[in-house]
């Protein structure tokens, strides 16, 4: 179905490719954590260009996925109230929660604006101040630099209007919770490279010694995925567990430490539930509280909502590695882009929503044309 | 969201006491906050990823990584229209540019 003549540099793609064949000598299953990693590999076939040895499972590494339920939930009932203006990434527009999407809320007249970063949200606020302004704070460390500096400079200019809904994940507790599930076939690690070039490559030494299991820092392109799978194939077959950097020209081993020193200043760290998975300890991130009258959840009062899960969406599963999209029943059925069940259909760099664009071909016949 | 996208600073200027700077992103300019790269001048590339500058990127890798996302449409997504890529993915008219609907109406959702 793929081609190599579809690599921006198909010559080094083939070579990469051809290293990794003459590597594997075993089956070896191989995380990719983060979403943008796997929107390239479905994109490209390179999941169906390795080696039938090689195993990519898809990890829990896309913000919009994670986000939990309740998360979504609170900020419906916060965008449908008056006087609010709710400020999100595109991405997050189409996100089920338990009975509509903030694009629904926009539909019914709800004033939902998505913005292209948070210091929008805050101009917002600066140009509306008989309007409370809310940002949804979604993602993992990439992204909460952006929402820290934002929450800081809205202290700063005495900005009272502002409010920040914070749903931050964190990368390495996820990879400990894989690691410890008692369904883990994960032997190996592509690390989200981006997650890197703001927090550094120290976390993982001590996840890669504990739970012996190779970390390569990786990029999204589809040569640094190949690279990445190429080094670990390589330590997995000599027994060896480092953590090793193939994505020096954006990683640095101490990562951004002006971005470090304002997310220490800002947040703190809490236990976070992800979306299908449940509460992971210690795996996200809150205002501080020398920043907590910035927290919408507190001044909206949306502590208490009850939310209700599709009973058949097996996002959470897929977001694991237990299962892959197309295993669960709903998928191309009941679930599709247009109707998502669940986070992982919506974002673009979701599994489900991955597989349902570039896979149609391997569905059922009925599936394929319906 | 999920991806940091390589530009190249085409000016610097200072706003509310913060350091900012309009980013060429292969055509697409932006406004982007420099706080977290101090440092960084024009012509440099700097990864952005929601506004800000997170780390300095050669030109080459650059230059790449901006052919690759191009070729990948990533570009198109993160700086088109959230609602109007909503609109299309969902197959629903653009709450945007529409009228309001009646909150009463039926379920979309099957």
């Amino acid at each position: 179905m793929k081609y190599l003549d579809e690599f921006s540099n198909p010559q080094l793609a083939g070579v990469l490719l051809e290293r990794i064949r003459e590597s594997a000598t075993r089956r070896w299953a191989i995380m990719e954590v983060c979403g943008g990693q796997t929107h390239s590999i479905i994109r490209h076939g390179i999941d169906q260009l390795l080696p039938e040895t090689i195993e990519m499972i898809h990890g829990p590494g896309c913000p919009v996925c994670v986000t939990p339920l309740g998360m979504i939930d609170k900020a419906l009932d916060i965008a449908s109230q008056p006087g609010v203006i709710f400020c999100s990434f595109g991405d997050m527009l189409r996100v089920p929660g338990s009975s509509k999407d903030l694009f629904r809320v926009k539909s019914e007249g709800g004033d939902v604006r998505v913005v292209y970063s948070p210091l929008d949200a805050l101009e917002l606020a600066q140009a509306n101040p008989d309007r409370q302004v809310v940002f949804f704070g979604i993602g993992f460390e990439t992204t909460a630099p952006a929402n820290a500096m934002t929450v800081y400079q809205a202290k700063r200019l005495g900005i009272k209007n502002f409010s920040l809904l914070v749903s931050h994940v964190l990368v390495p507790p996820a990879i400990a919770a894989i690691m410890e599930s008692p369904d883990c076939r994960v032997q190996a690690f592509l690390a989200a490279g981006h997650v890197c070039t703001v927090m550094g490559t120290r976390e993982y030494p001590p996840l890669a010694e504990k739970y012996e299991v190779p970390v390569v820092v990786t990029g999204f392109e589809p040569l640094d995925i190949l690279e990445g799978i190429r080094r670990t194939v390589i330590q997995l077959e000599s027994g060896r567990h480092e953590v090793e950097n193939a994505y020096p020209r954006a990683v640095a081993e101490a990562g951004n430490p002006v971005a470090k020193q304002m997310l220490e200043d800002v947040f703190e760290v809490t236990d976070r539930a992800w979306r299908g998975i449940g509460v992971i300890p210690r795996s996200g991130w809150r205002l501080s509280d020398r920043y907590r009258e910035f927290d919408a959840e507190q001044r909206f009062a949306v502590g208490d909502l009850q939310t209700a899960e599709s009973s058949i969406c097996r996002s959470g599963e897929v977001l694991q590695g237990l299962i892959k999209p197309h295993e669960c029943a709903a998928f191309g059925k009941q679930c599709t882009p247009r109707n998502p069940l669940g986070a992982t259909m919506v974002s673009s760099e979701g599994a489900c929503a991955a597989y349902y664009l570039y896979r149609r071909l391997d569905l059922p016949a009925e599936v394929a044309h319906a | 969201m999920c991806l940091a996208v390589p530009g190249r600073i085409l000016s610097l200027q200072e706003r509310n006491g913060t350091l900012m700077s309009i980013v060429d992103f292969g055509g697409v300019q932006k406004d982007v906050c420099l706080q977290y790269i101090p440092d960084a001048t024009v012509g440099d590339y700097v990864v952005v990823h929601v506004g800000f500058a997170i780390q300095r990127l050669d030109e080459e890798s650059a230059l790449q990584t901006l052919a690759e996302f191009e070729h990948l449409g990533v570009l198109k997504e993160e700086f088109g229209n959230g609602f109007e890529i909503a609109a299309r993915q969902a197959g629903l008219a653009n709450p945007e540019t529409a009228q309001p609907q009646q909150s009463d109406e039926p379920e979309v959702r099957s």
